[in-house]
C-alpha cells in the first residue's frame, strides 16, 4: 500500500492511500484526515476522506501549496500507526429489491446496459455465480456494509462490503450512464453499493429500493432534524429485504413522523474484524437486534 | 420590498459566493460559477460582496420590483432593460416601485449576475444562500425560478446608490478561443505520453451539456491509456478509478472521450480519473463560456499558477478599491 501525493490544480491536495480499494486504505485515510481535522492547519477550507483516497481543499493565499503537502507528509508519519479502531454506529435498511421503479427505469435504459436482455439484478446474480435472484438477495443482505465514502451528491453513500474478497459481490457500471434514477436507488458499480439520495444521472446497476430517506434538506423528516444527512463515513450498514406491504407502511410511517430507524452504537475494530469475519458480523448483528 | 418573478429565464438561481465545508458529505460549494461578476455587481449597489443575487443563463428573466431599489447587472453581456429602456451593464441604476426588468438577447458570455441594494434575503442553509438545484438545497425552494415566485430583499445599505460604475478596464473579457490554464496531475500517468500531448494540442468545443455542475468538452482525439490490471474495486473500464473525491475544477474524462470540469455544483466523488484540474484563477472564465465555443487547455506549472492566482487578486483588490469609494 503506497501513498501516491498529487495537486489538484492550485486548491487541492488529493492522496490516494492504495490503488485498490481495502479497509486498510479507508483507514490510512481516515487516520491521516482526522490527524488534518486535529492539527488546525491554517488555510484548510475542506477534509474529504474517500474509500481509499482523501483529499483537503486549502486556500493557497493562506499556505504554500508545497508547504500544504508538506504538512500532509509529516502528518502521515505520524499517523502510520494508525486507527483500525473506532466508536460507530450500525444502521438497518430496509429494502424492497426488485422494486416497480428501478424495474420501469432500467427498462427505459436498456440500450445502455451490457446485458439488454435480463434486469440488473439477474445480470449481477449471473455474473457473481449466485445463480438466482434469491440467492443474490441473501449474499446482499447477509453481510454488513461498510460506509466508507459519502459523497457524489449531498448524503450519498457508498458501501463496502463486509466479507472476504472472494465473496464480494461486484458488477460494472453501466456502459453509459443513465440519465435518470429513482430516488433511494439502492444501486452498486465495482465493489460498491450505494444508496442514491436524490433522483438523478447514475451509472450503478439497480437491485432496489429503501422507503427510508437518507436526506432530507427540508428537515422535516423526524431522524433528519438534527442534520438533513444520515450517513457518516466510518457507519456500518445492514440491508433488511421487505415486502411491498411492509414498504408501503414504512412509506406511510414516515409521511407520519412515526418512522424510527434501528441505529445501535457499536466499536468497530479492524483488527478483530479481519480475524474472524463471520463470527465478527454476527456479534455486530446481535447488537443490532439484541437488547 | 421584494421582487416578483414575471417569467423567469432559462435557468435563473439565486447565489452568494458559496457553501464551502460540506464537500466531505456530497454538498458541492455552489455560490457563483462568475464569482469575480457577483461580488462586482455587489460592489456596485453598495452591498458586501458575498450578498446573494441573482445568477441569469443564456436568457433573462422579467422582474417587477414591489418597492424602489438600486440595481446593478454584470458579468456576461445580457443587456438589461428598465419598462423596455435599456440600461448599461456594470452600473447602478434605480428602479421605482412596480418597474420590470428585463433584458435583451446574449450578446457575449453565458452568465449575467444581478444585485440589489440589500442582496436577495432568501434563507441561510449551512452558511449560505447558494441554490444547489440538484440537492434541493439552499437559495429560493431549494430550484430555479418560476413564474410568480417572490424573492425577499434585504435591507437596502446606506452606500447604496445609483450611477457607480466600474471602469471598462477593470471588466474582465473572456477570450475566444478560450483557453483554460490546467496543471496535469491526479492520474494524469494513467493516459500515453502520445495521449497527453495532444490532450493539450486539440481545440475542443464547449458541448451542449454545459451547467452548473460541470463544462463538457468535445471534439478532441479520444485518449489512449497506459494498460494496467484493474485495481480491486475500481470496475473494467481504462477509465475507472476506486471512486474518489473530484477537486473543484478536476478535468475527468470518462472512457477518455469527452473531457468534463466540474464546476460550483460539482459531483463530489466518483469513480473516473481526472487529467488534473483547471488553475483557480480561470474557473470564473468557463462561467462565460458558451456551448460550441473553442477552448484549449493549456498546461502550467505550479509557480504560473499561484501568479495567476495573485494577479487575479490584485485585479479583485482594484475593483474593490474602486467601488467602496
Amino acid at each position: 500500500m503506497k501513498t501516491r501525493y498529487s495537486f489538484g490544480g492550485d486548491e487541492h491536495v488529493f492522496v490516494e492511500c492504495d490503488e485498490e480499494m481495502s479497509l486498510q486504505a479507508f483507514f490510512k485515510g481516515l487516520s491521516i484526515t482526522n490527524a488534518v481535522r486535529e492539527s488546525k492547519i491554517k488555510g484548510v477550507t475542506e477534509i474529504c476522506p474517500a474509500n481509499a483516497s482523501f483529499q483537503i481543499k486549502f486556500d493557497p493565499d493562506l499556505i504554500s501549496p508545497d508547504d500544504m503537502m508538506a504538512e500532509l507528509k509529516r502528518l502521515e508519519v505520524g499517523a502510520s500507526k494508525g486507527v483500525s479502531s473506532i466508536r460507530t454506529r450500525i444502521i438497518e435498511v430496509p429494502v424492497l429489491y426488485n422494486d416497480p421503479w428501478t424495474h420501469e427505469t432500467l427498462m427505459r435504459f436498456r440500450e445502455r446496459h451490457q446485458d439488454p436482455n435480463s434486469t440488473d439484478i439477474e445480470y449481477a446474480a449471473r455474473i457473481n455465480n449466485l445463480e438466482t435472484v434469491e440467492n443474490f438477495i441473501k449474499a446482499h443482505s447477509g453481510s454488513p456494509w461498510f460506509v466508507s465514502m459519502v459523497g457524489f451528491v449531498a448524503g450519498l453513500p457508498f458501501l463496502y462490503q463486509m466479507v472476504e474478497r472472494g465473496r464480494q459481490i461486484e458488477a460494472p457500471k453501466y456502459l453509459r450512464p443513465r440519465t435518470d434514477t429513482p430516488k433511494l436507488t439502492v444501486g452498486h458499480g465495482g465493489c460498491f453499493s450505494c444508496i442514491y439520495s436524490v433522483r438523478g444521472a447514475g451509472g450503478y446497476q439497480m437491485f432496489g429500493v429503501t422507503p427510508m430517506p437518507i436526506y432530507d434538506p427540508s428537515q422535516s423528516i423526524s431522524y433528519l432534524k438534527d442534520f438533513m444527512i444520515i450517513f457518516k463515513p466510518g457507519d456500518i450498514v445492514k440491508w433488511r429485504p421487505i415486502d411491498r406491504p411492509e414498504y408501503d407502511q414504512i412509506v406511510a410511517d414516515v409521511d407520519a413522523g412515526k418512522f424510527v430507524p434501528r441505529i445501535r452504537e457499536v466499536n468497530f475494530s479492524l483488527e478483530e474484524f479481519e480475524r474472524n469475519i463471520d463470527g465478527y458480523n454476527k456479534k455486530l448483528q446481535e447488537t443490532l437486534y439484541g437488547h | 420590498m421584494a421582487i416578483k418573478v414575471v417569467s423567469p429565464g432559462l435557468s435563473t438561481t439565486v447565489q452568494d459566493l458559496g457553501r464551502p465545508g460540506y464537500y466531505h458529505i456530497g454538498i458541492p460549494l455552489s455560490g457563483a460559477m462568475d464569482q469575480a461578476a457577483l461580488a462586482a455587481a455587489n460592489l456596485l449597489v453598495g452591498n458586501d460582496e458575498g450578498a446573494a443575487g441573482l445568477e441569469v443563463v443564456f436568457m433573462g428573466p422579467e422582474l417587477e420590483f414591489t418597492a424602489p431599489a438600486i440595481v446593478a447587472v454584470t458579468g456576461g453581456e445580457i443587456p438589461p432593460k428598465v419598462n423596455g429602456l435599456p440600461c448599461e451593464t456594470w452600473t447602478s441604476f434605480s428602479v421605482k416601485s412596480g418597474d420590470v426588468l428585463s433584458f435583451d438577447f446574449l450578446k457575449a458570455g453565458a452568465r449575467a449576475y444581478i444585485a440589489v441594494a440589500g442582496g436577495i434575503d432568501v434563507p441561510v442553509v449551512l452558511g449560505s444562500r447558494s441554490t444547489y438545484t440538484l440537492g434541493a438545497l439552499g437559495g429560493h425552494e431549494g430550484r430555479k425560478l418560476q413564474a410568480d415566485d417572490v424573492l425577499p430583499v434585504g435591507t437596502q445599505p446606506s452606500k447604496a446608490r445609483a450611477g457607480r460604475s466600474l471602469d471598462q478596464k477593470l471588466r474582465r473579457k473572456s477570450s475566444n478561443p478560450a483557453e483554460l490554464r490546467m496543471l496535469p496531475g491526479l492520474y494524469w500517468h494513467r493516459i500515453t505520453a502520445e495521449a497527453g500531448k495532444h490532450f493539450l494540442s486539440d481545440t475542443w468545443k464547449v458541448a451542449p451539456e454545459a451547467d452548473r455542475i460541470g463544462y463538457r468538452f468535445k471534439g478532441g482525439k479520444p485518449l489512449e491509456f497506459v494498460p494496467r490490471t484493474p485495481p480491486f474495486g475500481a470496475g473494467s473500464d481504462p477509465s475507472n478509478i476506486v471512486d474518489a473525491c473530484y477537486p473543484y475544477g478536476s478535468i475527468q474524462v470518462p472512457s477518455g472521450t469527452e473531457p468534463i470540469v466540474l464546476h460550483r455544483d460539482a459531483v463530489s466523488g466518483g469513480g473516473y480519473f481526472m487529467v488534473g484540474a483547471v488553475i483557480s484563477a480561470d474557473m470564473d472564465l468557463i462561467a462565460q463560456l458558451q456551448p460550441h465555443m473553442p477552448a484549449r487547455f493549456v498546461a502550467v506549472d505550479m509557480p504560473t499558477a499561484l501568479a495567476a492566482r495573485k494577479d487575479m487578486n490584485v485585479h479583485a483588490a482594484a475593483v474593490r478599491a474602486a467601488l467602496q469609494s
